[in-house]
């Protein structure tokens, strides 16, 4: 088995895998569900440690059947999701159809540390649209590794939104890889609010002329919570525009990550691209690690970023309390509104109000 | 009725309030002159539970609670209601949002049933009107982009809704056109009435041309060194503090 990469990779410099690596796992087994799924009363496809559950999914028509496939990346994670991928959704949406909307559950139950790698794959045929809204749930020790690769076509539109509530004893390392062609546009969103370590590794590679991406995040940590959000975006085509705006609140001794990196090849004249970092701290010991990286071949390109690092406004606090609303809520209400851009690509209502649902319990959860 | 007997509070190690002694009963409007640095502001903010100020002293109850003891927001759900000298902007908080949270949390504070999205926007488009504002200030974010008059509207509009037993006025009329003056003054006046009282601190003669108070007590370096009728703000506004001090 490759092995996992170590804080001697540049990459890999801020997150720390040796207590992943001192676990031994085992393959994952099936196992029973102790805990309700959401549903969102839309066509649903349900993994079950990693293994898809035909009783619990609600498939929609476009999926099908896994497939291996053959994978040359040098990326650690990717090889070792490669050796052991096993199953995983595969959705081929034809061209010019509006598929709609569908749920993709992940739910873990370990008895025993256990790990699984999925391996999804998403193709967009010309014209088409779909959302994903992605969910990863479970308890217990295990270690979710999955790769979710995406091809969208010409003029193809996936909104992509990702909710990480693993359980605290988990690991979650994501790698999603999308191929944007021209005037397709990928959009994500990624709440993070679960595992004990997680990683969301982004490669984009914007291929044809008017690609656009959205790379958003909101990270809401504590305890000893650890979150990394990394990401490449390759612009490879003039007149593409990137978008990453991504926040994290980090309390008690939590940290969180960002390496955000923005390639601009020769070609890709007319480059919008945009990042923005953006952390509130609510402990003295909470801990957050920005590193923006521009690499521009070309001439005539936009490209900016931006990073803030801040704590609650106490006048804030203050006036919401002032005005009867208890400390909690008042908190509660200035972390949304902190999150706000970062939910900007969230345009599916049920998906929209799932997310800020989420996010509007966190504070209370502690 | 508010009764502050002998409060004194300081920041840090510097002494603001010497022992301020003061009654407002329900009904009645006083207001509260004096120059700067007297103390005016931190009254507000000691009363409205400001973190901060360090009660040194004295004690104020309103309706016969220990205002002092209670946290900011149970201030707020027994009636107190503090209009801020320099209203904080809240971005990403949309204003409808923001008014509709507090009212439903005094609400349920004080045991009774919370408003839903319509029967609120219903409630704040009648207060909106009565106080001749904009329609859009229920929908942007609170106080951001806000004109100072809009921002001082903004908390006469959260007063109308909040319907407060006391409302404290922390120089509501500083950096107001007469226009907003009067918007503003119509909405306190608005809510006269034998359950209400408030408490107006300002420099100046002008608003109280609006509001008329019951009383007028002058505040300097941390007391009440002199209080009267409605008379005594027309004395100020001739002879300034300085005049009052010597005399």
């Amino acid at each position: 088995m490759t092995a996992l990469p170590t804080r001697k990779l540049e990459a890999w410099r801020y997150t720390d895998l040796k207590n992943l690596a001192a676990i031994s796992f085992v393959e994952a087994t099936p196992t029973k569900i102790v805990a309700p799924l959401p549903d969102l009363g839309i066509p649903r496809i349900v993994f079950v440690n990693g293994t898809y559950n035909a009783a619990l999914s609600t498939p929609p028509d476009f999926l099908s059947s896994f497939a291996k496939v053959v994978d040359e990346s040098s990326l650690p994670l990717v090889q070792i999701n490669a050796a052991h991928a096993h199953d995983g959704a595969t959705i081929d949406v034809p061209a010019n159809i509006d598929a709609g909307a569908v749920m993709l559950v992940s739910y873990a139950n370990a008895e025993m540390p256990m790990a699984f790698h999925p391996r999804h794959r998403v193709v967009l045929g010309e014209g088409s649209k779909l959302t994903i809204i992605e969910v990863a749930i479970g308890q217990g020790v295990y270690w979710h590794n999955p790769v979710t690769d995406i091809i969208l076509h010409e003029g193809a539109a996936l909104s992509h939104y990702r909710l990480q509530d693993e359980g605290l004893d988990a690991f979650h390392l994501a790698t999603i890889r999308a191929q944007v062609a021209e005037k397709a546009a990928y959009e994500s969103f990624s709440l993070v609010i679960g595992a004990k370590l997680s990683r969301a590794e982004f490669h984009a590679t914007l291929s044809g002329p008017n690609a656009t991406t959205h790379l958003n995040a909101a990270q809401l940590l504590r305890g000893r919570q650890h979150a990394d959000f990394t990401s490449v975006v390759a612009h490879k085509a003039p007149n593409c525009a990137s978008r990453q705006t991504v926040k994290s609140v980090l309390s008690d001794h939590s940290r969180g990550v960002f390496q955000g990196r923005i390639e601009v090849a020769r070609v890709a004249q007319k480059t919008d691209g945009y990042q923005m970092n953006q952390a509130l701290l609510l402990s003295p010991h909470a801990e957050i690690d920005i590193k923006p990286e521009l690499e521009i071949f070309a001439d005539d390109v936009k490209c900016s970023h931006g990073a803030t690092i801040g704590a609650l406004d106490p006048e804030q606090i203050f006036y919401l309390r002032s005005r009867g609303i208890p400390e909690d809520q008042a908190r509660a209400m200035l972390i949304r509104a902190f999150l706000t851009e970062a939910l900007e690509p969230v345009t599916n209502e049920a998906a929209r109000v799932f997310l800020e649902d989420t996010i509007e319990t966190w504070w209370a959860r502690k | 009725m508010l009764e502050i007997k002998n409060l004194s509070a300081s920041i840090g190690d510097k002494e603001i309030l010497r022992g301020v002694n003061l009654v407002v009963p329900d009904g009645e409007i006083h207001a509260i002159m004096g120059p700067n640095g007297a103390g005016k502001s931190t009254l507000s903010y000691v009363l409205s539970g400001r973190e901060g100020y360090e009660v040194t002293g004295g004690s104020a109850f309103y309706n016969g609670q220990d205002l002092l003891a209670m946290e900011p927001e149970a201030r707020a759900a027994a009636g107190v209601f503090l209009a801020f000298q320099y209203p904080v902007e809240l971005p990403g908080v949309g204003n409808a949002n923001f008014i509709r949270t507090a009212l439903n949390a005094v609400r349920r504070a004080r045991g009774e049933g919370e408003l839903d999205a319509v029967a609120f926007l219903k409630l704040a488009r009648t207060a909106i009107k009565n106080l001749s504002m904009p329609d859009d200030m229920l929908k942007r974010n609170v106080n951001v982009g806000f004109s100072g008059g809009e921002k001082k509207r903004n908390e006469v509009l959260q007063m109308a809704l909040l319907q407060p037993g006391l409302a404290i006025l922390d120089e509501t009329d500083s950096g107001l056109d007469i226009d907003a003056l009067k918007i503003v003054s119509e909405g306190v006046n608005a809510l006269r009435g034998p359950k209400f009282s408030a408490l107006i601190i300002t420099h100046y003669q002008r608003l109280l041309d609006h509001i008329v108070p019951d009383y007028v007590h002058v505040l300097a370096a941390g007391k009440i060194i002199r209080s009267g009728g409605p008379e005594l703000a027309l004395e100020l506004e001739a002879h300034g503090y300085a005049g009052l001090e010597a005399a």
